[in-house]
Formats: C-alpha cells, sequence, structure tokens
C-alpha cells in the first residue's frame, strides 16, 4: 500500500497525485502513440471510434454524470457537428476554421436546447431531449439545399497544411487521440475549478446550490454548452471517418449509444466514458462473430455430444436465424443496460476500483467493503 | 436603521397563512432567535429570506438594501448563508469539495481560464482551500476531510452543513435547527460554536430552534412565533414566561 503524504494544497490540486500515475498514463500514452505501427488497419480502424466515441462519452458525462442533466439527444449534436463540417467543406473553408467553427455552432445550439430544459427535470428532460433530436433528424432530411436530405453529403478527406489526411492514416487517428486528450484534460481542469464544483453541486442538490450563491440556470446552460461543444468537435471527426454523412445515421440509437457509454463505464468518472466507448465499440465485432461463426461452433459441439449430422444442420440453421435476427443488436444494448444497472451501477470504472483495491489491500480484502449499504438518512427535499 | 430587518412579511398558500404579516428587525452582532410550535411558519420566513419562496406581500432589507426582490443565488453573494432543517449536501462528492462550493460566492474566474487551468485559477483554489482549511479547524473537521458525504454519520453532516455556510465568509448566517438529530454532548458543542461565530468570527446569527436549553444560552434575543403571527419579542427569559407563548405551548 501506499501512504501519500500530503504537504502542500498543491497536492490536492494537481492532476496526477503521485508518481505512479505519471508512470502508468505515460505507458499507455506511449502505446497508444506506437500503435499505429503494431496494429491492423481493422483494429485501428475500431481504435478511431473509441477516440471518437470516448470524446462524446466525456462531453455527455459532463452533463449526465456531473451535472445531473440527463440527454437523449446527443446524437443530433453529433450530427450539427458532422454537417457543419461537411457544409462548410464545400467552401473550401479550411479545417482548423471549420473545426472550431462546428463547435462553436453545437455549443451555441446546445445553450438554446439548455434554456427551455431549466424547468425541466428527469424523465420529462429525457423526453424533451429525444424530441430536440427528432427535430434536428427531420431538418436535416427536409432542408435539402443545405443538408442535400436523404441523399446524404460527401465528406472529403481533410487538407491540413498541404497535405491531404486520410481517415485511415495515423495522422488521422493522432488527430483523433489527440481531440481526446485535450478534451479529458480540459475537463478534469473545469472539474477541479469552481464551475465544475458548480456542476456537481447542482446535481446533488439544487436548492443547497441556489443558497450557496450558485447560478442555477446559468450553469445548466454552462453545461448543456460545453457538452454540446465537445459533442460538436467529435462530430467532425466521425463525418470524416465515415466520409458520408446521411440523417438515418444520426437516429435515437445512437443517442442510446452514448448513453451506454457512460453507463457502462461509469457514470461519474471520466475514466467511465473510455472504457464504455472500448465497450460499445468491441460490440460489433461480437455481433459479426456471432452471426459468422457462432452457428459452426454450436453445431459442432452438438456434433460432439452426438447429434446426428442432420439434427447439427438444423441447430446450425436455427442459431443462424437467431444471430441475423433483426433488432438482436437493440435487444443486447438493452439486455446490457439492465444487467448493469441491476448489478454493476458504477460501471466497469467502479468494477476496476474493486479490483484494484483487492490487490491493494491483498491478502486482507473483505467482501463487504462494497457492499451496498441501504441509506437511511434521506431527506424530503425543497424544489 | 437595523441591519437585517423584515416588514409585514406575509407568505399564503392559498387560503393558509403560513407567515402573515411578521415584522422583526435584527442588530449587527446579536444572535436572534425564532421559536414556536411545529407549523409556526418559522422555517418558511427562512424560506422567504432565502427566496426558495416569493413572498405574498412584505419586504426584507439587509444592511438598508431591499433584497425582496433578489434573485436566490444573489442572496448568497450579498452576505447571507443558510443551513438547512434536513441536510442539503451534495452527497455524492467529498467533505472538502463540499466546503469549496461555500466558496463560490468568492470566485471569480472565467471559463476559458478554467479549462485551462491558469495561474489565476490556481491561486484561486489555493486561497479558497486556505479559507476552507481554517473553517474546518474551527469546527474539528480534520478527520473527515477527504471522506463522501454519504457514508457520514448525521451529527458530522450538521457540522459540515454549518461549515459550508462560514466557508461563504457570510455576514449574516440563518441556522435552521442546528441542533435537531444531536444528541447531548454534540448540542454543547453546537452552542460554543454558535457563540464563537459571534464573537470570534463576527457573524449575526438568526436561528430557529426547538432546544429551549440551547436557546437560553446563546440568544440574546428571542421571537415567539404562532400560526405565522409574532406572539412576543424580547429576552430568553421575558418571552419564555410571557402568557400567550405559555398558552400556545401548553394550551390555554
Amino acid at each position: 500500500m501506499r501512504f501519500l503524504f500530503k504537504t502542500d494544497y498543491e497536492d490536492d490540486i494537481r492532476l496526477f497525485p503521485h508518481s505512479g500515475y505519471i508512470y502508468t498514463y505515460g505507458l499507455l500514452l506511449a502505446v497508444l502513440l506506437i500503435a499505429p505501427y503494431l496494429l491492423s488497419s481493422y483494429l485501428m480502424s475500431q481504435l478511431v471510434f473509441v477516440c471518437i466515441y470516448a470524446t462524446v462519452g466525456v462531453g455527455l458525462m459532463i452533463l449526465t454524470g456531473f451535472t445531473g442533466q440527463a440527454s437523449l439527444g446527443h446524437a443530433a449534436f453529433l450530427a450539427i457537428g458532422a454537417y457543419t463540417a461537411a457544409y462548410l467543406q464545400q467552401y473550401n473553408v479550411p479545417f482548423p476554421v471549420y473545426f472550431l467553427a462546428a463547435g462553436l455552432l453545437t455549443g451555441v445550439v446546445g445553450a438554446l436546447v439548455g434554456f427551455p430544459a431549466l424547468r425541466l427535470q428527469g424523465i420529462y428532460l429525457v423526453i424533451a431531449t429525444i424530441s430536440f433530436a427528432f427535430i434536428v433528424e427531420e431538418i436535416l432530411a427536409r432542408w435539402e439545399s443545405v443538408t442535400h436530405g436523404n441523399e446524404g453529403m460527401r465528406v472529403k478527406t481533410i487538407q491540413l497544411l498541404g497535405n491531404s489526411v486520410s481517415r485511415d492514416g495515423p495522422v488521422f487517428y493522432y488527430l483523433c487521440l489527440a481531440v481526446l486528450v485535450l478534451t479529458i484534460v480540459g475537463t478534469l481542469n473545469l472539474l477541479r475549478s469552481p464551475t465544475g464544483r458548480a456542476f456537481v453541486a447542482i446535481r446533488d442538490s439544487e436548492t443547497a446550490a441556489r443558497s450557496m450563491g450558485i447560478n442555477v440556470a446559468l450553469y445548466k446552460v454552462k453545461s448543456f454548452a460545453i457538452s454540446a461543444a465537445i459533442t460538436g468537435f467529435a462530430g467532425v471527426l466521425f463525418a470524416h471517418k465515415l466520409s458520408f454523412i446521411s440523417p438515418e445515421m444520426f437516429t435515437l440509437q445512437l443517442s442510446i449509444e452514448f448513453i451506454i457509454v457512460i453507463l457502462i463505464g461509469g457514470t461519474f468518472s471520466l475514466h467511465g466514458a473510455v472504457l464504455g466507448a472500448i465497450f460499445l465499440v468491441m460490440i460489433d465485432p461480437f455481433l459479426t462473430y456471432l452471426k459468422d461463426d457462432m452457428p459452426g461452433v454450436i453445431a459442432g459441439v452438438a456434433a460432439t455430444f452426438g447429434a446426428g449430422t442432420e439434427r447439427a444442420a438444423h441447430i446450425q440453421d436455427a442459431v443462424a436465424a437467431f444471430a441475423s435476427a433483426n433488432g438482436l443488436k437493440g435487444a443486447i444494448y438493452g439486455i446490457i443496460i439492465v444487467v448493469f444497472v441491476l448489478f454493476e451501477p458504477l460501471g466497469l470504472y467502479g468494477r476496476w476500483l474493486k479490483i484494484k483495491l483487492f490487490f491493494q489491500l491483498f491478502p486482507l480484502y473483505k467482501r463487504a467493503t462494497f457492499k451496498r449499504q441501504k441509506i437511511y438518512v434521506k431527506s424530503e427535499r425543497n424544489r | 436603521m437595523s441591519y437585517f430587518r423584515a416588514e409585514n412579511l406575509s407568505l399564503h398558500f392559498g387560503g393558509l397563512k403560513a407567515v402573515d404579516a411578521v415584522s422583526f428587525a435584527v442588530e449587527k452582532g446579536e444572535i436572534l432567535s425564532i421559536i414556536g410550535p411545529n407549523g409556526a411558519g418559522k422555517s418558511s420566513i427562512f424560506n422567504l429570506i432565502s427566496r426558495i419562496y416569493p413572498p405574498t406581500s412584505g419586504k426584507i432589507f439587509f444592511e438598508d438594501q431591499d433584497i425582496t426582490q433578489q434573485p436566490p443565488y444573489d442572496i448568497a453573494r450579498l452576505g447571507i448563508a443558510r443551513t438547512f432543517q434536513n441536510i442539503e449536501l451534495f452527497e455524492n462528492a467529498t467533505v472538502l469539495s463540499n466546503l469549496l462550493v461555500g466558496r463560490h460566492r468568492h470566485s471569480s474566474t472565467q471559463l476559458w481560464q478554467e479549462l485551462l487551468f491558469m495561474p489565476s485559477v490556481r491561486a484561486g483554489e489555493k486561497l479558497h482551500r486556505r479559507r476552507v482549511e481554517q473553517v474546518i479547524e474551527f469546527l474539528d473537521l480534520e478527520p473527515y476531510r477527504d471522506k463522501l458525504i454519504s457514508g457520514l454519520p448525521y451529527g458530522v453532516r450538521k457540522v459540515i452543513e454549518l461549515a459550508r455556510a462560514l466557508c461563504s465568509e457570510p455576514k449574516l448566517i440563518l441556522l435552521d435547527e442546528p441542533s435537531s438529530g444531536l444528541n447531548v454532548e454534540e448540542t454543547d458543542d453546537m452552542s460554543f460554536w454558535i457563540r464563537d461565530m459571534k464573537s470570534e468570527l463576527g457573524i449575526t446569527v438568526l436561528m430557529v430552534e426547538h432546544d429551549m436549553t440551547l436557546v437560553n444560552r446563546v440568544s440574546d434575543r428571542v421571537i415567539a412565533l404562532n400560526y405565522g403571527r409574532v406572539l412576543a419579542m424580547g429576552s430568553p427569559s421575558e418571552v419564555q414566561h410571557h402568557p400567550d407563548v405559555v398558552a400556545a405551548y401548553l394550551g390555554a
């Protein structure tokens, strides 16, 4: 076990509490930097998606995890970022300019969504953000002079400093990684300053926040704006990665995927956003495996246990039909959410903390350490 | 002119007159207690002052400024802090960050500075922390700094709420039943702290309290309320022996 002796207030402010953190994150960063030279192009592509989803996850974490305002409309923010980039690109606007413009515009839209959301709480806020997402989806489909409607828009490769940045190349990956790292650092900075504390205060008790001098409305709008802006930046990268965008990419399902990112990862931590993104990106290969290999494997197992050839073929067909059924993805998302909410409410990061503590305390770890307690001190809230 | 003044303050919920034309004044540096049976309108007065409810009629003045129409978050900025009857702490945050939220009215950094964690933000954080540490020392909260609120016992939470209010360096503090849920020893501590707040920190105290021992010990003056109206006002013993007050508590 490591004991930290704090001798300065700085010890509670710095991002890395002790040298161990610097080594671990330094190592992680080094591995991520040399990854393009180690991994196949398929895995690199997956890693780019992890970066993009994690960026959105961090944005959503600020709003939902730290300010306590649920949102099922983040697909719309992503869409606004993506379409702004695609639109400005037609007029030969340089990449850095439209990248910033997309983030700013999405931030402004986020603030505008934040205003009506001030009077809404819980499930009503969720409904409001869903309707916002539908409105945006509909606008994208109908405003054909700008968005080309359902035909979608082609997104050209990035031109940066006179070179074109291929969406499959290492430079694009570094770009996504840089955006993710900067977002995380910015968010951490925010969380250790007054604004971040105000967000958490609003999440836990609006009345108390108000009585401590926090302008709750202003900070909710700020939270919406920041969250949306981050998602807008991610939207630009998303558009470039896919090289083609159309309204049906930014549906409710995508918003739910973002919720999965923060819920599975762990709702109160930035680690959670990244872990959740990794988890989400891994679902697709898993589904492919389910479709392609699973029927054969199960049939093989059945054959070894004495099922005849005919019956094995039957089983294979049945499993294949199941694995390629429509809506299987949605069902799996649903099951994952339910399982995590019931059994691992702190998400993957919470599980990681438990594993870490187990090894730190070994062999003294007690099972009851993380036993969930009934909370008796529960007070009525004035709203 | 008085330091803090409520004039004909009323709060009606439909036909129910929770607070009915109450007027009182608090002098600078005194400890004024509001007592009264349950439902007398004591906490409602606090909620009117901190603008959780808008008053039906009447005016509130603080340092000769009309604060009746101020938005709720401005009340704290003027220097009025409060605690709640049923603790309103930020449950999923550490004690330290709860107390630092109390410093919110003193922070002046801009969003972009915070995103980059500019030197001004860092300096501000250290200053806030220093002030918070003074309060921690004043209220003996050293063992709890890094603990989460959700794991702390009721008595400690009560003190932390007081600490959070003190962190905002208020001029006037509103204590809503500071001793509810505390045992005899903790109530003793509380009474010492309230007196120290007055004598050492120079804070004016307005408090709602049921525990008459505590009221007698610390208050300079007492106001008795019943059914939203002022029954009596004066020194603790005067009020306790006032015939209307005795009638209100014991029945005539």
